[in-house]
């Protein structure tokens, strides 16, 4: 049962010192230097979506001049995107569970991926560097040849980004070789957690598709600077060809922001019905079927920018085929909850609202992959909505259900589980209503990115307004309980939530080299079945 | 055989063993080779497309580059791979002096490269071949012969750079070598770094055709 | 897992490999410049690939040592090439094929930038450049129209697919 003291001989607290942090190799320690970076850049993100939306309130002019709005949402863009989402789950949290859930010391290259963690502080701070200097009015897509023309910091910025890719980069190829060679001895490729095949298929993405950003971002940047034509019609570029350079890498990104979310999902679901997860090889195989099919659909992105038909046709069939692996993940969770033990935490609620927005998400990624009514769609706040939909109502409560399932593992000590439901309502009612009116608005017409609307949209974006407040609360709440859990959560014991993979097995938090000894196989990670191991903490 | 002084001091302590060690990183260098194919690989795509486009600009365009020069280049970098090999092969067999010599030689090799495309590049500077608005040239047929000179000062610039890279690496494993650091036990490095530097050979045996050959 | 002794797991090619794959690479460089000065219109491309492709491949399988490795390292490079290929492919069937419905959409709306217009403008200032006709002879006109620089804009649907 839970004792009452942190275990003596744990990662945060040896070795000593602020420069022990600074100099780590300890992938735990790094994966919390992550967490830190990516929940700062989070709230500043939050926070330029939050002003996004109280200038939306009414129309006309709120609070700002059409200008800045531009910049706005360009920077809760490049933030969300650059900063935050894309690093999340895979460098916050995956590196964190990756070793221990394969049962390793450490991923195959620990400098490496502390300097992945350096490229990230400084892609960070060039991309803030562009903020603090005026900001950038393109979209976060720096379409040409606007991005080429327009006066605002656009050199600073995709540099930052530029760099940041990097930082991803060398992320993903550590969990490839960690994956490939770092497995304890039993644990074939078909005992790993879902959640590693799904850091997995995302490090492929990560290394296939980021460095056609890094030589799309050099090819804007010379365009800025020495005007070589490759992108600028005026120079006998083509503006098209930018589009698929930046899709090329852009679509796939999206598939780095889900797939380890997915893989959360997994482990949330399973856990917390205390069932064995129903299809274990269909969900492992459609990751990696994921990961590769969308690197194939990155033109439905450009139906309306003056592609061709033929390309059309074939990107909109092929964004039909990368529904399907998806669709057969949501199914088999749904079918491990079937007659499972459900347990209502934190961790679980997020999982469940995760089923709910996702496939939301999901579905209305396909009406837009539908040529035609793409036309009608497109550059509308549907588009907005849906991506919201699986970026916040997917990755975000994945991450939120993640942060909270790992939480007792990295600190040792539970959040308070009364806050965490409450909170988890309260983001969950509160992101619908911000974006389900979105969905309805777009239909209707109303275009993304304008700073202005016509009358008939002010309910709309009154309500979506309101739901950004309401999200915003539940994110402090959150934020409230964890960080005050950090000293006086109650000790969580090696198994708080009695779960079958590795990182369960040692102590919370774990010693610096994880295990004390080798740990041995003897079960597959979802085998609840099989398997009875009890609860440190009890359920609420 | 084995020199159990440099292995057991390399051996990290996250990996089980040597080998483990050895083919972790040799995973990871191809692994990061491929980003560098994907990454050139959207030049290549810029080529393609521009080509397609201006078939006729890119054969009176690439008149404008010395074939000879081009030809040499191509000659000194795949000399540059053997050398680089053998360095690979006589770390196998512990002989430590001919490491250092084919390494010293690869890195000359290189060194020659640069100084031909310099000479190149000036060549075309003065003539005013130069990548987008900075094109001054006018003896091409064609429609925009800019951007052939934009794709090629930037594919052949990429490559130049990462040519630069790979020297950085090669005088490391110089300096590495004559201390002694490497054997026939662990000579990972030496590896790494050759399949690096084959990468760069194999870029530029397709740019030498592409720019150069197109005939 | 174990410690093995290194010699186990590395194999040395032998001398010959590499002086021969050197040797052939440098002939099939020599080959490739010599092909290109014969004129086989659309197959000159495909030959130069071809012996690029050769000469890629050799380097690849034995001075990387894919030829003697474990098939995963292979299957890594190959990746690579593969979605290069879907990549360059899919480009390509979008900007190939743009003017399939429209055949205006297929080409620029000019033919040639507009800082040419200016470039015309001034004397030739550069002599030396390989029996290319003197400055006044490019097509930098200042009507975009004429006829002569449509070489290139139709050449574009012929191309295509």
């Amino acid at each position: 049962m839970a004792e009452n003291v942190l275990p003596e001989h744990n990662y945060l607290k040896e070795p000593k010192g602020l420069k022990s942090w600074l100099l780590t190799v300890d992938h735990k320690r790094i994966g919390i230097l992550y967490l830190i970076g990516i929940s700062v850049a989070f709230l500043l993100g939050g926070v330029f979506a939050l002003l996004i939306r109280l200038e939306l309130l009414s129309p006309g002019a709120t609070i700002m001049t059409a200008d800045t709005y531009n910049k706005l949402f360009t920077l809760h863009g490049t933030v969300m995107i650059f900063l935050f989402i894309i690093p999340s789950i895979p460098a916050a949290l995956g590196n964190f569970v990756l070793p221990l859930m394969i049962g390793a010391k450490d991923v195959a290259f620990p400098r490496l991926n502390l300097l992945s963690w350096y490229i990230y502080v400084i892609g960070t701070c060039i991309a803030l560097t562009s903020i603090v200097l005026g900001g950038v009015d393109t979209g976060w897509t720096f379409y040409t040849p606007y991005s080429t023309q327009t006066t605002t910091q656009v050199i600073s910025m995709t540099f930052g980004a530029f760099v940041l890719g990097f930082s991803s980069i060398f992320t993903g190829l550590n969990f490839i070789v960690t994956v490939h060679k770092l497995r304890a001895p039993g644990m074939t490729w078909f005992k790993m957690p879902l959640m590693v095949w799904a850091l997995y298929a995302t490090a492929i993405i990560q290394v296939l598709a980021t460095p056609i950003l890094g030589i799309t971002l050099v090819l804007l940047i010379l365009e800025r600077l020495f005007a070589i034509g490759i992108f600028d019609p005026a120079m006998g570029g083509d503006p098209v060809l930018y589009q698929h350079f930046f899709w090329f890498y852009s679509h796939p990104a999206v598939y780095i922001m889900i797939l380890p979310g997915m893989g959360i999902i997994s482990e949330l679901i399973s856990t917390f019905s205390r069932k064995t997860i129903f299809g274990y090889r269909p969900i492992a195989f459609s990751s990696v079927a994921i990961a590769l099919i969308g690197f194939l659909v990155w033109g439905h992105h450009m139906f309306v920018s003056g592609q061709s038909e033929v390309a059309a046709m074939v990107f909109s069939a092929l964004t039909f085929f990368v529904a399907i692996p998806s669709a057969i993940k949501v199914f088999n969770w749904l079918t491990t909850l079937y007659k499972g033990q459900i347990s209502f935490e934190t961790p679980m609620l997020y999982a469940l609202w995760f089923l709910c927005t996702f496939t939301i998400g999901g579905l209305t990624g396909l009406f837009l992959g539908t040529l035609s009514v793409d036309v009608h769609l497109h550059d509308t706040y549907f588009v907005v909505a849906h991506f919201h939909y699986v970026m916040v109502g997917g990755t975000v409560m994945a991450l939120f259900g993640g942060l909270h399932y790992w939480w007792p593992k990295m600190f040792g000590r539970m959040y308070n589980e009364t806050w965490g439901r409450i909170s988890a309502v309260i983001i969950f009612v509160g992101f619908n209503l911000t974006f389900f009116p979105q969905f309805i608005m777009g239909s209707q017409g109303m275009p993304r990115r304008y700073f202005d609307y016509v009358p008939e949209y002010h309910s709309m974006h009154m309500a979506s307004t309101v739901g950004s407040w309401v999200m915003a609360v539940g994110v402090i709440i959150m934020l409230h309980y964890l960080l005050s859990s950090l000293r006086k959560g109650e000790i969580a014991g090696n198994n708080p939530w009695g779960a079958l993979s590795l990182e369960w097995t040692t102590t919370s938090p774990p010693s610096p080299h994880n295990f004390d000894e080798q740990p041995v196989i003897t079960h597959g990670p979802h085998d609840y079945d099989k398997v009875i191991v009890e609860r440190t903490i009890p359920p609420r | 055989m084995s020199d159990s002084t440099t292995h057991a001091a390399h051996l990290q302590h996250h990996f089980a063993d040597a080998e483990q060690q050895r083919e972790s990183a040799k995973l990871g260098m191809w692994v990061f080779l491929l980003t560098e194919i994907l990454l050139f690989g959207g030049l290549f795509c810029a080529y393609t497309i521009y080509r397609a486009w201006y078939p006729d600009m890119f054969l009176n365009a690439h008149k404008a580059l010395d074939v000879t020069m081009g030809g040499i280049n191509t000659v000194v970098l795949i000399t540059s791979s053997v050398t680089m090999a053998l360095a690979i092969r006589y770390m196998q067999q512990d002989r430590r002096k001919q490491t250092i010599a084919m390494l010293s030689t690869t890195l000359v090799l290189a060194g020659v490269f640069l100084v031909i495309k310099y000479f190149e590049y000036m060549h075309k500077i003065h003539l005013g071949q130069l990548p987008g608005k900075y094109y001054t040239f006018t003896g091409i047929e064609g429609s925009n012969p800019h951007i052939f000179f934009s794709v090629y000062f930037l594919m052949t610039g990429l490559h130049g750079f990462h040519v630069i890279g790979g020297m950085g690496a090669i005088a490391w494993l110089l300096a590495k070598t004559r201390k002694g650091q490497f054997s026939s036990a662990y000579y990972t490095p030496i590896e790494m770094v050759g399949l690096y530097w084959h990468l760069v050979d194999m870029i530029w045996i397709f740019l030498f055709p592409l720019l150069y050959l197109i005939g | 897992m174990s410690a093995r002794p290194a010699e186990h797991t590395t194999h040395i090619t032998p001398l010959r490999v590499y002086l021969g794959i050197g040797a052939t690479l440098l002939f099939l460089t020599g080959l490739t410049v010599w092909v290109s000065t014969i004129p086989l219109g659309e197959w000159n491309v495909i030959v130069a690939l071809a012996i690029a492709t050769v000469k890629a491949s050799l380097v690849a399988f034995f001075f990387m040592h894919l030829y003697y490795d474990n098939k995963l390292y292979f299957l890594v490079f190959t990746a690579g090439i593969l979605f290069l290929a879907l990549f360059i492919g899919f480009t390509m069937v979008d900007t190939m094929r743009r003017d399939d419905l429209d055949p205006e959409v297929g080409k620029p709306i000019r033919d040639q930038a507009a800082m040419y217009d200016s470039l015309a403008a001034q004397p030739a200032m550069h002599g030396e450049h390989e029996g290319e006709p003197a400055a006044g002879q490019t097509d930098s006109s200042a009507t975009p129209d004429s006829a002569a620089m449509h070489a290139d804009s139709t050449a574009v649907p012929a191309s295509g697919h």
